[in-house]
């Protein structure tokens, strides 16, 4: 009885055991499953066709011509199909019960509500066919199969060309929205790299510091204050970034806003440093004291023997440290939503708005309506940004094992 | 001429005390070779030669120590010129994670050696010395973690004959060695007796009968008796010397 | 003599580096205390916010807070400890243990937003809980599970072995002596593992974003299913949002400095716990 209790429990410490590997499954599949669909939803706005005259020699319109054609950037279809080819100024039409007002009177549609109600699909078609240059946005229920001198245009599904290397994030905008997340991409991976780039001398700096110069006293105060510095949560240090260095960055830089990627970059190298110094520090103690000796012995002064026998020594684990300080910072959400300034454009400088996966993610998803096309882009965002710190952290762990392995 | 003369050493670790009183002198070009079972302060004696003791905390000493003529202990010496005239062997090998060749350079390097050529050539000179030169020729950029242990240590005599020392401290440089390699290790103690004064700490009284000129046997931080080798192992004065070597002591 | 004067030049450095750190840590820390202690009072900590957040206090969000540290605690305890006693008294030094870290190791490298999609995607939406306490304490609870198990872990990895051998000698089999030998000896340092826990959930944000953090709510919260205000996301909304940025930045002060004393205090606590102990077990 006794050995069987104690063998069903063991399988309960067992179920326990896999707890971890259970969740991140469940991430994963919930990841891709609540994304999955976005590669399959259509182009254009739910609902809706997007349709022109079957004259019209043009195929295809991509997203972001469709945003063009809408801020009046293309007003001619010849600037889309090619010079002179269809030389007819766009007209912009959309099914929704009003502009159909503008181009027939109440007498063509019908007396009575019923009657127009009826009538509109039946116009609405008749109106594309004899409007050369129209682009008309068609409810779907409107649109009859095979109707005359109408063509249906971007039939396919949101592409993952655009998608992955398209310039621009628009996701709200009608009745094409944008869901290009290369800036994205490049705004996370530029704000995490310049705050590694800050905190990795710093932080190789004061580990060496801690480990070899300190006097113990100094490193009572020094060590708990480093973990003081890693127990503030991520919200405090975005609040003082907001309130303190986003004007000091303006006012000193003279910028028109104080939010830029390098505000970022400043508040993330801090937050990367505890990370940096601690594990930088074990790699540096880890250091045979018999590699030190025979450097002194030498005649090599403390600081040679530092950087050239305990640094290259100690220099996987201090790469690993870096590898996993970038992939804090890459993953770091508050700091990036309240500092960045979070404009979704392609970073040219350090000293402008930038946005990144996680602050787009954690400023979208209250709004996107469940199960949209919105909804499920930034599920995908998810995806890569997931993908990313998996990678990240690989890597960490392969160099780390590479430090194991080293050794007589 | 006496190259090393210590004058009535006392030394602490914290309150203990490790070394009581110790005063001895060596000579030039002579192999000393200290012994005593564990924790008698051989070891002591010999890293304090080079200061080596001053990397551990809380430590005291007094009574002065002479390495030619100068008191190593005086204010405003500079330590690492000082380790530069004393090379020291471990009692592990502990070759750095570089190549055969760099390990050597290391040391002129860091004394501020710039020239390749003549880097080179003391690459070899050092190897030849520490007779490693014919195992080692063609595979000098490889790792020196690819060497087995008794050319790793020899390696590290290498490397510490590559400065030109003075003086060679070695501390137990065989212990951790198999038996041909310990005899290629002592062969080569001999050989580097014409050019260099060796003061060795060593376990193994057999080895320090065989390599040294000179014994001294230390007890409980006392140094018992310090006499001409023959002499130490075959008519000891102190009974105490008699009982270790004859291995009964206590 | 150049090398000791770059030797000089470059430990200067690093000295002049190691208290720059702390004189970031002084700045922040000093900074909000600056300017938020004269908000705090009683009112402040007992009670809801009043007119449109700009007056009262920040009570409704330290109550949530509360709810979150006791509910992911309550998940995550457990099942942490468990799979900790798993790892290291079961599967010790197997490939199972070896896959197991690493799977933790994974898990803990997750950004914390994609904890707040999965909560919304598992707890909120497929569950069917709604944006509740529940989630939101699941969502966190799983935050911080390798947080728990690694510390666990570490505390089970000091008991010494022969502990265990003992008691094993004495007949005891493995369940007793985990029960009566090795959980005892290492409960100090679990709890200090689980008081870590507890200041890393007080102050995460991003993963109760979307699975039950409020911006204001009139009542509190009566059971599990509500909604729930809680400090950091307070925080966040207090300085991001809002009609008046600037007349709500003293509430902001305020609820920093809470927040951060909350988890300075639990900081403290741990490293007070570790090191009574330790002094204790030492002195055995």
């Amino acid at each position: 009885m006794r050995r069987f209790i104690e063998k069903s429990i063991e399988k309960i410490f067992a179920a326990c055991g896999m707890i971890t590997t259970v969740t991140i499954l469940l991430i994963i599949v919930f990841l891709f499953k609540e994304g999955a669909g976005l590669f399959n939803s259509p182009e254009v706005e739910k609902g809706y066709a997007l349709c022109v005259n079957a004259a019209n020699p043009i195929e295809y319109i991509s997203a972001p011509d469709v945003k063009k054609i809408y801020n009046s950037a293309i007003t001619n279809w010849s600037e889309l199909v090619g010079y002179d080819e269809y030389d007819i100024n766009i007209v912009l039409f959309r099914d929704d019960n009003k502009d159909i007002f503008e181009y027939y009177d109440d007498e063509e549609l019908g007396d009575d509500f019923d009657e127009i109600e009826a009538n509109i699909p039946k116009k609405v078609l008749e109106l594309i066919a004899s409007t050369p240059g129209m682009l008309a946005f068609v409810r779907e229920e409107n649109l009859k199969k095979n109707a005359k001198g109408i063509k249906v245009l971007n039939k396919g599904t949101v592409s993952s060309d655009n998608f992955f290397f398209g310039h621009e994030w628009i996701p709200t905008a009608t009745p094409a929205p944008q869901f290009g997340i290369l800036p994205l991409i490049l705004g996370t991976l530029w704000v995490s790299l310049v705050a590694i780039l800050i905190a990795t001398p710093l932080g190789i700096g004061v580990a060496i510091y801690l480990s070899e110069l300190a006097q113990s006293k100094v490193r009572d105060i020094l060590k708990p204050a480093i973990e003081l510095l890693a127990g503030i949560p991520s919200v405090v240090y975005g609040f003082f970034g907001l309130v303190v260095l986003v004007p000091m960055v303006q006012k000193t830089l003279g910028l028109p806003v104080g939010e830029t990627a390098f505000t970022a970059s400043v508040i993330l190298a801090i937050m990367a440093l505890p990370t940096i110094i601690t594990v930088a520090e074990d790699a540096i103690r880890s250091t045979p004291r018999a590699m030190r000796e025979a450097s002194l012995a030498l005649g090599a002064t403390h600081w040679q023997t530092i950087y050239k026998v305990v640094i290259p020594y100690a220099a996987s684990g201090i790469s690993a440290a870096v590898v996993l300080g970038i992939g804090r910072a890459i993953g770091e959400t508050m700091v990036a939503l309240m500092v960045t300034g979070n404009a979704a454009v392609i970073p040219k400088t350090l000293f402008a708005p930038v946005r990144t996966i996680p602050a787009t993610i954690a400023a979208e998803l209250g709004e996107a309506p469940g199960g949209g096309v919105h909804y499920q882009a930034l599920f995908v965002l998810g995806c890569v940004l997931f993908l990313i710190t998996l990678a990240i952290s690989i890597t960490a762990e392969l160099i780390s094992k590479r430090q194991h392995n080293k050794g007589l | 001429m006496n190259i090393i003369e210590a004058k009535n050493i006392d030394f602490y670790y914290g309150d203990f005390q490790a070394l009581k009183g110790v005063s001895l002198t060596v000579a030039k070009n002579s192999v000393t070779a200290f012994i005593g079972p564990s924790g008698c302060g051989k070891s002591t004696f010999l890293r304090l030669l080079n200061r080596m003791n001053d990397l551990i905390p809380d430590i005291k000493l007094s009574g002065e120590c002479f390495i030619n003529g100068e008191n190593i202990y005086r204010k405003g010496i500079d330590v690492d010129v000082l380790r530069k005239k004393i090379g020291m062997v471990f009692q592990k090998p502990n070759p750095f994670p570089k190549s055969i060749f760099d390990n050597i350079a290391y040391g002129l390097r860091v004394n501020g050696e710039r020239s390749k050529e003549f880097i080179r050539n003391r690459v070899e000179e050092s190897l030849k010395g520490a007779a490693l030169w014919e195992e080692v020729k063609d595979k000098l950029t490889h790792s020196a973690y690819d060497l087995s242990g008794g050319q790793q240590q020899r390696l590290c005599i290498a490397r510490a004959l590559a400065v030109k020392p003075d003086i060679l401290l070695m501390d137990e440089p065989a212990s951790a060695l198999d038996p041909i390699s310990t005899s290629k290790i002592e062969e080569l103690i001999y050989n580097l007796k014409a050019e260099y004064t060796i003061v060795i700490v060593t376990h193994n009284m057999q080895q320090a009968a065989r390599v040294s000129d000179t014994t001294g046997f230390f007890m409980l931080g006392e140094l018992i008796e310090f006499s001409d080798t023959k002499k130490m192992f075959l008519n000891p004065d102190k009974e105490q010397t008699q009982n270790y070597i004859t291995g009964r002591f206590g | 003599m150049s090398k000791k004067l770059s030797q000089k030049i470059a430990f200067w450095t690093f000295r002049i580096l190691g208290w720059f750190v702390v004189g970031i840590l002084l700045w922040i820390l000093g900074f909000i205390i600056y300017n938020g202690i004269s908000v705090i009072s009683w009112e402040f900590i007992s009670q809801a916010p009043r007119d449109g957040m700009l007056k009262g206090g920040i009570f409704p969000a330290i109550l949530g807070t509360f709810c979150l540290i006791v509910g992911s605690m309550l998940i995550a305890f457990p099942l942490g400890v468990m799979s900790a006693i798993y790892t290291n008294e079961y599967v010790r030094d197997g490939k199972v243990s070896r896959f197991i870290r690493m799977m933790t190791n994974n898990l803990g490298s997750i950004p914390s937003i994609i904890f707040g999609l999965f909560g919304m995607a598992l707890f909120v939406r497929y569950l069917g809980w709604k944006g509740s306490i529940l989630s939101g304490s699941f969502t966190l609870g799983l935050l911080v599970l390798p947080l728990v198990i690694r510390t666990t872990e570490e505390a089970l990895r000091m008991v010494p072995d022969s502990l265990r051998v003992g008691s094993y000698a004495l007949g005891a089999s493995k369940l007793q002596t985990i029960r009566y030998v090795v959980l005892p000896t290492a409960f100090p340092n679990i709890i200090t593992g689980l008081i870590l826990s507890v200041g890393r959930v007080s102050g995460e944000t991003a993963p109760i974003l979307f699975t039950g953090a409020a911006y204001f709510l009139a009542t509190l919260p009566s059971s599990i299913f509500d909604k729930f205000m809680a400090l950091p996301y307070h925080l966040y909304v207090i300085s991001t949002s809002g009609t008046d940025l600037e007349a709500a930045r003293p509430i902001a002060y305020g609820t920093a400095l809470v927040l951060i004393t909350l988890v300075l205090i639990i900081n403290f606590t741990a490293s007070f716990i570790r090191r009574y102990f330790s002094k204790k077990h030492g002195a055995n």
